[in-house]
């Protein structure tokens, strides 16, 4: 069998603050299109390995690579900074607090990027907000401020806005974790949509119902290191390591208590 | 007493005139002062150690010594070195710097209260971090410290009396004109009195409309 070239492709990733090694020597292929879930403990990592991938939290070790470009590549300052502001525009980031612009109204939430770095004219800007909120379907709320909407539309549309940008991947950091229970169907059924568009999606994720559903793959990650990895039908059914098998059961008690 | 405000009749168009006068330079200094004030705030935070250092001196000197001398200073001390402006952009340019000072300081508290998933949310949509402070943070920090600045803006417009002693026949000078010809100081200062208490009423029905404005925004 022959491996499809990764899309995203990180290699030998490590990260340290001060002596704190968060992570030790991770390396992790994602395919285009393919969909992977990372699990594991609250500080294993989780939110450090997909915060690399754009270089919000920059790697002490290791390369990053989006198909033939390397994000996280040395260059002088003022190269490096106008390489990373292109690569960041084809990769798409939804925080697990949204952090809407609250300033802004819906429609400017989602045209700020594209009109300021693709220079779209108004009229254009202006399809490209209401495709993107038809799309999460909030096209009603193009108006509103994000104050007035609630923490599931909120979501919605900072998806919309990170949609707008035309990434090539989008990374979800606990995008529901925020969320009351009753709003989290909502952003669900979003990142399915996009699942079925064969967007390429990194999912941080606590809801392993989701990640059985919707994820080609899934990495369990515990103190830095990827424990195991596999499709989720062998993750979730009938994990080999010990520690996984421990974080699942340990989850599956505190989900149904 | 003796007091006869019916000489204030044939003397109103001078102090209305100064009026005029102070107004035109508490707007354009606290023009001044906002925008410089956004700007140094900025360099505060983010210019590098080299520019950032004259700034900070630069704020030193504004914010510790009197105003009054920093009017003679712009006013009668630049003509030395060949910058001869005019009393009233002296009186701009000393009053609004000496703000933008304060603003400075207000406007750097907020810019920091900014919660740092905005600049993170706007780094990652592929913004520059000048761009995220320009469009995201900014307008934010400043949306905040429109309260605390209008009180400052309030005391601009009483400092501009300030700008008498350079020569602007703002509100308090065309006053004291008015009392060298009558020699009727309480009258005089009197109604100057009542015409800032005036202008002051009109800056606060604008700020409050300004805060109406932004609350609509929310
Ligand atoms: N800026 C920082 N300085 C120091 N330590 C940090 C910093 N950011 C993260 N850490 C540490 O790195 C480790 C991994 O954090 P990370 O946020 O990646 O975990 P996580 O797997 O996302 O956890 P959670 O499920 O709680 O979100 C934690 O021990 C955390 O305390
Ligand atoms: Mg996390």
């Amino acid at each position: 069998m022959t491996e499809p070239k990764p899309f995203v492709n990180i290699r030998n990733a490590q990260k340290s603050y001060g002596t704190l090694e968060v992570l030790k020597d991770i390396s992790l292929q994602v395919a285009r299109g393919e969909i992977v879930a990372i699990i594991g403990p609250s500080g294993s990592g989780k939110s450090t390995l997909l915060r690399a991938i754009n270089d919000l939290d920059p790697l002490t070790g290791g390369e990053v690579w989006l198909e033939d470009t390397q994000i996280n590549k040395k260059l002088p300052h003022r190269q490096y900074e106008k390489h990373i502001n292109q690569v960041r525009q084809d990769i798409g980031m939804v925080f697990q607090h949204f952090n809407l612009f609250p300033h802004l109204s819906v429609r400017e939430n989602v045209t700020l990027a594209p009109k300021l770095l693709k220079g779209l004219s108004d009229d254009a800007a202006e399809a490209l907000a209401r495709e993107q909120l038809d799309k999460v379907g909030l096209l009603d709320r193009i108006d509103y401020y994000p104050s007035r909407l609630s923490g599931g539309q909120k979501q919605r549309v900072a998806i919309a806005r990170a949609l707008a940008m035309k990434p090539k991947v989008m990374l979800f950091d606990e995008a529901t974790s925020a969320l009351d229970p009753e709003l989290v169907e909502e952003v669900n059924l979003v990142m399915k949509k996009l699942a079925e568009e064969h967007m390429t999606m990194i999912i941080v994720t606590h809801e392993m119902g989701f990640a059985e559903t919707v994820c080609d793959r899934v990495i369990f990650m515990d103190k830095g290191v990827v424990v195991e990895e596999g499709p989720p039908s062998k993750i979730f059914r009938n994990p080999d390591n010990e520690r996984t098998q421990n974080f699942l059961r340990k989850h599956l008690a505190n989900a149904n208590r | 007493m003796n007091l006869d405000f019916s000489v204030i009749p044939a003397y109103l168009d001078v102090v209305l005139l100064g009026a005029v006068w102070t107004i035109a330079i508490t707007v354009a200094a606290a023009l001044l002062s906002f925008v410089g004030g956004i700007i140094l705030a900025v360099i505060a935070l983010y210019a590098p150690l080299v520019v950032r250092l004259p700034f900070r001196l630069f704020a030193w000197l504004f914010m510790g010594t009197p105003l009054l001398l920093q009017l003679f200073l712009i006013y009668f001390g630049l003509v030395q070195i060949g910058i001869d402006l005019p009393a009233f952009v002296a009186g701009v340019v000393g009053l609004g710097l000496h703000f933008a000072v304060y603003n400075s300081e207000l406007i750097q508290t907020s810019i920091l209260a900014v919660d740092r998933g905005q600049m993170e949310a706007a780094r990652t949509l592929g913004l520059s971090r000048g761009q995220a402070l320009r469009k995201v943070v900014v307008p934010q920090a400043v949306r905040d410290v429109i309260p605390p600045i209008g009180n400052n803006m309030i005391a601009l417009l009483k400092d501009s009396a300030l700008v008498s002693v350079i020569g602007v026949s703002e509100l308090t000078l065309s006053a004291q004109l008015a009392i060298g010809r009558t020699y009727r100081p309480f009258e005089f200062y009197l109604l100057a009195a009542v015409v800032y208490y005036v202008i002051n009423l009109g800056m606060e029905a604008v700020q409050r409309r300004i805060e109406r404005r932004i609350a609509a925004a929310r």
